[in-house]
């Protein structure tokens, strides 16, 4: 897994957000509850992606402060889903740390009827690489 | 490639054109004097919606080999909602004629609005590039017609 | 139907610019031997002097019933040959173009090509002159008189400027006074004018002129006719105070008992008796009974009103009154209301009342408001210390919470505010958050930076995520600096929401009545967003103002200036000629289905019952039938009609087909 490019469009990929929507308002900035703990902060999520730094958000301290409150998901005027963006980094980071964390031999045990199908798709795709 | 004069192919177009958009913008090609092939030959309509799918049957009957539909960009049209109708109709009709066995590339729609001369020429260029890759209309073409 | 024509081309060299890439002669000599044509020839210049009395005297000479000009595009010269072949005493419809120059001697260098193409040209159009009919321009009439619907600045401008210009003009107001949003402000930019100070002139011009009738308290019911014929059914709503009466004195709503009412007028801050005239600069003077919040409508009892009216004013009985007007043209200028907060919970706006918008602070700041003009908060009275503007609340918003667009006033209105209140209380600290600065307008951007430099408002670009009301009464307001990087948790007295605005509510059942057209953020649409601002692509429908988008009051002005002219443009006409290539229903062939009627985007086709001779069989049959003063020519309705009933003259099937046909040929 290289750095670089590559690494910026798995982030949008995970996260599905189209940075260009940004309009650089600062309200995800101004909602986010870890904003003092953070070294990236969230109106930068977006600029990061787009200058397709992606080493910079996957080796920041941002990453691990961000609380998943999602936020500034529901604030952002542009649906920029800047919340999203650093989930998607902290996957990557995740994936690359090497762990399949799923290993399919293991699903038919917790199988069970209420289950729904999403479980297992979304399952896959968060815990292996 | 052969030796001998082989007398190229050259494909009949009819292209229809919505007064207010498209023709400008062919209008405004010729202003500019950017070329397209003289197979291209234009009929003036009102609006995009005019054009009746049996124009083009009646064209590909008749011996041409490509037809283009123009129109003004979605949102401009002069009458408000002719080319959404223009739209809808020739996704259908195309869709009937690829079933019958018509290319998808001997017919288009495309939307040209009056300031856009250059697009306009390229869209007929690549059009008869393309409907002369494809060759002659066999399949529609009413051989009762051919003089 | 078919006619014999004697079709004459006229081929035109264009100088060198048809002549030099296509052999004219070629495509004279070609065109003569098409079927129907007596005459062909070819000259240098055929749009000038010389060579329309060319066409004049080869119609006079070989009794030509059709003309085929090949030249240049139709765009540029069909009228010309229209007007030149109507003075030689033919229907100026049975002239077609070929269009030889832009779409061909221009574009093909290989000559031989080229006078090809143009030949095939040519054929098509001698095939669809062939079938071409003479078409007259239908007439109608135009009652001289215009209605205004909205009675703000936008509404009192274009009725001033159409009544000056001669004509009568009617303004319906659904408020019980004219006057609109700028009656609730206080102060406007650029120039800190007192609004009151420039709007009342106007709204007393407006009232005394001669021309025009106000009907405040209505609203339009409905509406019916086309351009130059509307008919306008008027509800004018009962007011309870018979309005030939009224003094205007003002006891009625002094002595009034039911007093704890919501005023609208100062959006809910102020209270107002039941009786009442919304500001003291009313126009007309004439109070209004809120019959659901009034005593003796409700109860039976009281009628203290009455009892006190020196005039006898008083009329519990009154009963709305419906009134039916002909227009020959419609303004709408139904203005604008900002939005609901109900989405925007993070400012606190519904928990704390010390969050307010901008236009309640427009009321707070006013003489004339629920605080006498003083600044204060409105929890406790007290005195704020530091204030916090927030912009952009709920525009630029792509989410479903706000509006898309940008409002436009915010930005200024904000430098206002700031501004006066920099001015008059020095020691309150001001923060603007914004995301832009927009103030493109002159002397605006100026205005601005005076508020920042010489009155010391603290602009901050970022935006505020939270407000907190705290246990002590005041608000903590947690935002971004984005500038400086770090986060912003200020401690405010009152916080004022630049909301976005958006068209005022109703305004979608008046573009339906009116058949305008809206967009989705419910502002009526333009004939053309350059170069037709003020007009409705329905025919004599006009807009003036914010409901056409958001302006401020200098833009509001002119445009209502525009569309006032446009107006008086038609009602000038004493009779308008209507575009004769329109659709035409063969009686025989409709099955009434109404297919056509739902893609005509003019509403011009209804159905009525009409009694046909069907080879013989006498039957009555719904019909399609056609409005001509309203349909413009698409033809959506001729492909939609599944039986072929519907037709386009100018443009008929038939010649289509043989169009068509010459070419492929």
């Amino acid at each position: 897994m290289s750095y670089g490019k590559s690494q910026t469009e798995e982030i949008k990929e995970i996260s599905g957000v189209n940075p260009y929507k940004c309009m650089k308002c600062g309200k995800c900035s101004a909602t986010c509850p870890s904003f003092d703990e953070m070294d990236i902060k969230p109106h930068q999520f977006v600029s990061y992606v787009l200058n397709d730094d992606a080493e910079s958000l996957v080796n920041s301290k941002s990453l691990w402060k961000c609380l998943s409150c999602f936020a500034c998901v529901e604030r952002c005027p542009r649906d920029v889903k800047p919340g999203k963006l650093i989930d998607g980094a902290r996957q990557v980071v995740v994936r690359q740390r090497g762990a399949d964390y799923l290993v399919p031999e293991e699903i038919p045990e917790c199988l069970d009827p209420e289950l729904p199908q999403q479980l297992l798709v979304s399952a896959f795709r968060r815990y292996r690489r | 490639m052969s030796i001998e004069a082989k007398t190229e192919f050259k494909p009949k177009i009819v292209a229809f054109c919505c007064n207010w958009c498209s023709y400008a913008g062919a209008d405004l090609a010729g202003s500019s004097r950017l070329g397209y092939p003289a197979d291209v030959k234009i009929i003036r309509v009102p609006c995009s919606c005019r054009v009746n799918p049996m124009f083009i049957l009646r064209a590909f009957e008749k011996g041409a080999d490509g037809v283009i539909i123009c129109g003004c960009h979605p949102g401009d049209c002069h009458y408000s909602t002719g080319n959404y109708y223009a739209r809808r109709r020739m996704t259908l009709l195309f869709s009937m004629l690829d079933y019958l066995g018509i290319e998808q590339g001997r017919t288009r729609v495309e939307w040209v609005s009056a300031a856009e001369g250059v697009k306009f020429s390229t869209t007929m260029n690549e059009f008869v590039e393309k409907v002369t890759s494809l060759g002659e209309n066999i399949r529609l073409g009413d051989l009762r017609c051919r003089s | 139907m078919s006619r014999v024509q004697r079709i004459g081309v006229f081929v035109c060299h264009c100088g060198s610019n048809i002549a030099a890439t296509v052999d004219v002669t070629k495509v004279a000599e070609m065109a003569r031997l098409e079927q129907g044509v007596v005459h062909a020839e070819e000259y240098q210049y055929m749009c000038s002097e010389a060579g329309q009395a060319k066409i004049a005297e080869a119609i006079k000479e070989k009794d030509l019933t059709g003309i085929v000009v090949c030249s240049c595009s139709p765009r540029m010269h069909e009228t010309t040959f229209r007007n030149a072949v109507e003075r030689a005493g033919i229907n100026p419809y049975m002239v077609e173009i070929a269009n030889i120059r832009e779409h061909c001697s221009w574009i093909h260098k290989n000559k031989a090509e080229g006078t090809e193409k143009a030949i095939i040209l040519a054929k098509a159009a001698i095939a669809k002159v062939n079938l071409n009919a003479p078409l007259k321009p239908g007439e109608s009439r135009v009652t001289k008189r215009a209605l205004v619907i909205g009675g703000g600045i936008a509404g009192i401008q274009t009725a001033l400027d159409i009544a000056e210009a001669g004509y009568k003009v009617d303004i319906v107001e659904k408020t019980p006074s004219i006057g609109g949003r700028m009656s609730q402000l206080d102060k406007t930019f650029p120039t800190l004018d007192c609004s009151a100070c420039i709007l009342t002139p106007k709204m007393v011009e407006a009232s005394a002129h001669e021309n025009i009738r106000i009907f405040t308290y209505s609203e339009v019911e409905q509406v019916s006719g086309f351009v130059g014929d509307f008919t306008v059914d008027i509800r004018k709503k009962a007011r309870s105070v018979d309005m030939d009466k009224c003094t205007g004195c003002g006891v009625c709503s002094e002595k009034c008992p039911a007093k704890k009412n919501a005023s609208e007028f100062n959006r809910g801050l102020g209270n107002r008796s039941a009786i009442y005239t919304p500001f003291a600069q009313a126009i007309p003077n004439v109070p209004v009974i809120d019959r659901e919040n009034c005593i003796k409508f409700k109860t039976g009892k009281c009628g203290v009103c009455s009892k006190v009216c020196q005039a006898g004013a008083v009329d519990y009985e009154q009963q709305d009154e419906i009134i039916t007007e002909k227009y020959g043209a419609i303004v709408a200028a139904t203005g604008f209301d900002t939005i609901k907060l109900d989405d925007f919970d993070e400012y606190a706006y519904s928990q704390s009342k010390d969050v307010i918008t901008s236009l309640e602070l427009e009321r707070v700041m006013n003489a004339a408001g629920p605080t006498a003009g003083h600044l204060e908060r409105l929890s406790d009275g007290k005195a704020p210390r530091n204030i916090v503007f927030i912009q952009c609340v709920g525009s630029r918003d792509c989410t479903n919470r706000g509006k898309p667009y940008c409002s436009k006033i915010c930005c200024m209105y904000t430098a206002k505010h700031a501004m006066l209140i920099r001015d008059k209380y020095p020691d309150v600290k001001v923060t603007v958050f914004y995301i832009d600065v927009r103030t493109p307008g002159k002397n605006f951007d100026e205005f601005y930076r005076r508020a920042v430099e010489d009155y010391g408002v603290n602009y901050v670009k970022g935006q505020v995520g939270k407000v907190a009301p705290q246990p002590d009464g005041s608000l903590m307001v947690q935002g971004v600096d984005m500038l400086d990087n770090k986060q912003i948790r200020m401690e405010a007295d009152m916080v004022v929401l630049a909301t976005a605005i958006e068209p005022e509510a109703g305004v979608r059942k008046i573009a339906t009545m009116l058949t305008a057209s809206i967009d989705n953020n419910n502002f009526l649409t333009e004939a053309h967003p350059k170069l037709r601002p003020v007009e409705s692509p329905t025919a004599g429908v006009f807009l003036s103002g914010v409901c056409q988008g958001p302006k401020d009051i200098p833009e509001t002005v002119a445009q209502a200036g525009a569309a006032a002219v446009k107006a008086i443009g038609l009602l000038a006409k004493n009779k308008l000629l209507t575009n004769p290539c329109t659709a035409t229903t063969d009686e025989l062939l409709c099955n009434g289905c109404s297919a056509c009627e739902n893609v005509c985007p003019y509403g011009a086709i209804t159905y009525e019952d009409r009694e046909v001779n069907d080879h013989g069989i006498r039957e009555v049959r719904r019909i399609a039938a056609v409005n001509n003063a309203l349909c413009q020519g698409c033809g959506a309705c001729t492909v939609t009609c599944p039986s072929g009933a519907m037709d386009l003259q100018g443009f008929s099937n038939r010649q289509i087909i043989a169009e068509v046909d010459a070419i492929c040929r």
